[in-house]
């Protein structure tokens, strides 16, 4: 397999200067080399201890850890599957009506939290402009109970409820229907970029109303890779267009990050190289490959259309 | 001087929620309950009640949001009916598993299926066993007073109290309300203060996943297991009737209306028939016994007014007298029995009361239920009985069965 240039990612641009206080203590629940812890430590480096984070039923509630201990240092409210959103909302009111305003909403939630059962949730809090960062955190299928399909799940992939035939749909462009709710900000972001991830969160934090924010999280159980391939896969995700760091602030769609550099070469390496690092992708068909291939090519085409 | 005005039992519940001043409020609209979410709307538009309102985009959302909102330390209000409960179902036990003072009003529908926007309290009823206060109310009067109380019990024992009452009966039917005065509400009630404090300072992980057994934390304290948690929720449950008592006690002293603690009676001193009802039909039924008193039968009334926690010790002292008891109920458990008539049975176990209890399943999907038809259902038991039915017998009130 060919060498990536994986030394690019650290001379990208970081505006901030990335906080030295660590908000998750050693001994997390999460799994060994799981993305979202990665990704969940710079997220709260970036929006510091005046936060609230709401909670659904996920991996996220598990990396917090079981009663009477938790490993999280900023303050954090469990809520239900289908509710994150609206728990959210619930906080922001509540802190409006007490003036407590300085303080930050984040409603963290995994993939089946956003796309499925927490649509509605967060399609009327959305709708409402409510001030909050809503990140969905996608590793691509309901892991907290063992790898079964999501709205997220991209094609060809193995879950334990599509465990024979591979998921035979495309995966829901959230991003979209993000977009259609009209909000001040939208942003991807991914772990194997922590300067990028970090840069946007601290933006974020700093605009008012609704901001979306999609995390790619590589997860090795339920992807099937080894642990130490995190960052790898994270960035192969990127390397390859299967998922592209940009913005859309106020409409205005903009490359970051690693994805800028490779719009302005115009170079990507192609799919397969992220998939076969996956053993979830082992019972991908030729055909399958070839329409995700061309899924990431038409996508990338549309959004190099935008950038101009 | 006092306020009276002649309004319907929504209106009573609205300038209730005025009068006790939530942070936030939360509803989605349903019939019958709609036009207290209207009312409270225009209240928070008009700048007349200073509360943050989320026109939330359904009930789970609404009650989710108070859920929430009470946890970071606001007093919250929401309100539904019928389908909209249900929706509810999971947040309500959440509520209750959380100790959050919540109050919603359940303004009583039947629910589906089939359709039905008219009174009767499975909705209320099916959401019995969540580890709420439910209060059910008579009159409009008793609705404004009831929530009012209703904080004061919420915030002293950090339970939610769902405050019901029947649908159109009450809810779109005008009587002369007592308005209390601001001020004394304000004495009443002092600042709710959250049982947690969620703040940077303290940054606790409300609600994580508990395991079954006990665990320590970091300082080697032996904290609570699942069940330990859940014996709490009951035990505060069945201590809660001291305080429903006492604030029902200083209500009356305070604005000069008791409306009873757990349950109220009508002429129940020398009942031989004794009637019992939940809401609206145990006021009816008090026209219904005076009646029969009239032709000469002792009949009197209990109306429940807490059906939970269940005033089991309350009702049995009710009905030690009663020769004969007769049930009204608008609810039903499927497949077992009327919902408040296997409660009473339950209550009545062991105490040595054996009288037959006659039950009637009445006004499902709003069916109408005169006195007339409850004191003429009271005379076919007495007739039953006299020709030596003792079992206990259920029969659904003007119900074509045939
Ligand atoms: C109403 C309801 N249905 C189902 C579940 C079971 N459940 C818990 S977590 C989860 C999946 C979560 O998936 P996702 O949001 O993608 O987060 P992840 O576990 O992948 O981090 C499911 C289905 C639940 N808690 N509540
Ligand atoms: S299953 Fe995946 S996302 Fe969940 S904790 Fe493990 S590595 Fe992280
Ligand atoms: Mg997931």
């Amino acid at each position: 397999m060919a060498q990536l240039p994986y030394g690019v990612a650290l001379m990208q641009e970081n505006i901030f200067k990335i906080n030295d206080k660590e908000y998750i203590l050693p001994g997390s629940r999460a799994c060994q080399g799981c993305g979202l812890s990665l990704a969940y430590r710079y997220i709260l480096k970036a929006l510091r201890e005046n936060t609230i984070v709401a909670i659904p039923p996920s991996c996220l509630c598990v990396l917090h850890g079981l009663y009477p201990t938790t490993s999280v240092t900023v303050p954090a409210i469990n809520a239900t599957f289908a509710g994150n959103a609206a728990s959210a909302s619930g906080i922001v009111a509540a802190l409006n009506a007490l003036n407590k305003t300085e303080i930050t909403v984040l409603a963290l939630t995994g993939d089946g939290g956003t796309y499925d059962m927490g649509i509605q949730s967060l399609s009327g809090a959305a709708e409402r402009n409510t001030n909050f960062i809503f990140a969905c955190y996608d590793n691509e299928a309901y892991m907290n109970t063992g790898t079964q399909r999501s709205g997220a799940t991209p094609m060809g992939a193995l879950t334990t409820t599509t465990p024979i035939l591979t998921k035979r749909e495309k995966k829901k462009d959230m991003l979209k229907i993000m977009e259609a709710h009209d909000l001040p900000y939208l942003a991807t972001v991914s772990p194997a970029y922590p300067a990028d991830l970090y840069d946007k969160f601290v933006k974020a934090k700093r605009i008012k109303g609704t901001r979306y924010i999609h995390i790619d999280i590589p997860c090795p159980p339920g992807w099937a890779y080894p642990a130490k391939d995190t960052v790898r896969v994270g960035k192969l995700a990127v390397e390859t267009g299967i998922f592209v760091l940009c913005e859309i602030e106020d409409g205005k769609f903009r490359f970051t990050g690693r994805s800028e550099t490779l719009a302005k070469k115009g170079k990507r390496l192609p799919v397969v190289q992220y998939v076969e690092r996956q053993g979830r992708f082992r019972k991908m068909s030729i055909e399958q490959l070839n329409q995700l291939q061309s899924w990431v090519d038409s996508r990338w085409n549309e959004y190099m259309k935008r950038a101009e | 001087m006092s306020d009276t005005r002649i309004i319907t039992g929504n209106e009573a519940a609205a300038l209730a929620v005025k009068l006790v001043e939530p942070n936030v409020i939360a509803a989605y609209p349903i019939t019958p309950q709609t036009s207290l979410a209207e009312k409270l709307s225009t209240f928070v538009e008009g700048g007349e009640l200073r509360a943050e309102y989320v026109r939330v985009e359904g009930e789970h959302s609404a009650l989710t949001v108070c859920i929430s909102a009470s946890t970071v330390g606001a007093r919250v209000f929401t309100a539904t009916s019928s389908n909209g409960l249900l929706y509810m179902h999971e947040q309500i036990h959440w509520a209750a598993g959380s100790r959050l003072p919540i109050v919603m009003c359940c303004v009583n529908r039947g629910v589906g299926a089939p359709w039905s926007i008219f009174n009767d309290q499975q909705d209320s009823f099916s959401q019995r066993d969540t580890g709420w206060i439910q209060i059910y109310c008579r009159d409009n009067q008793e609705i404004i007073d009831t929530i009012i109380q209703a904080y004061r019990i919420a915030e002293a024992v950090y339970i939610p109290v769902m405050v019901c009452y029947d649908g159109f009966v009450l809810s779109h039917t005008m009587m002369p309300v007592e308005i209390p005065d601001y001020g004394k509400v304000r004495e009443f009630l002092p600042p709710y203060k959250p049982s947690v404090d969620i703040s940077p300072e303290n940054p606790v992980t409300v609600n994580p996943v508990f395991f079954p057994w006990r665990r320590e934390n970091a300082e080697g304290v032996l904290c609570d297991g699942y069940m330990e948690k859940r014996y709490k929720l009951q035990d505060a449950l069945l201590k809660s009737t001291d305080t429903i008592e006492e604030v029902s006690t200083a209500y009356g002293q305070a604005f000069g209306r008791d409306h009873g603690g757990l349950l109220w009676e009508h002429m129940t001193d020398d009942a031989e028939i004794v009637i019992v009802g939940m809401g609206s039909i145990a006021a009816e039924a008090t026209v219904a016994a005076d009646s029969l008193r009239k032709e000469g039968i002792r009949a009197g009334v209990v109306g429940i007014r807490v059906f939970r926690p269940f005033p089991r010790k309350a009702i049995a002292t009710a009905l030690k007298k009663a020769k004969v008891i007769v049930v009204f109920e608008k609810c039903m458990s499927y497949g077992c029995d009327g919902g408040v008539s296997s409660d009473i049975k339950s209550a009545l176990y062991g105490t040595g009361i054996e009288a037959p209890m006659h039950n009637y399943i009445a006004g499902l999907g709003g069916r109408d239920v005169k006195a007339r038809e409850l004191a003429d259902a009271v005379k076919e038991t007495i007739t039953r009985i006299d020709s030596g039915t003792e079992e206990n017998e259920t029969t659904w009130l003007n119900c074509h069965t045939g």
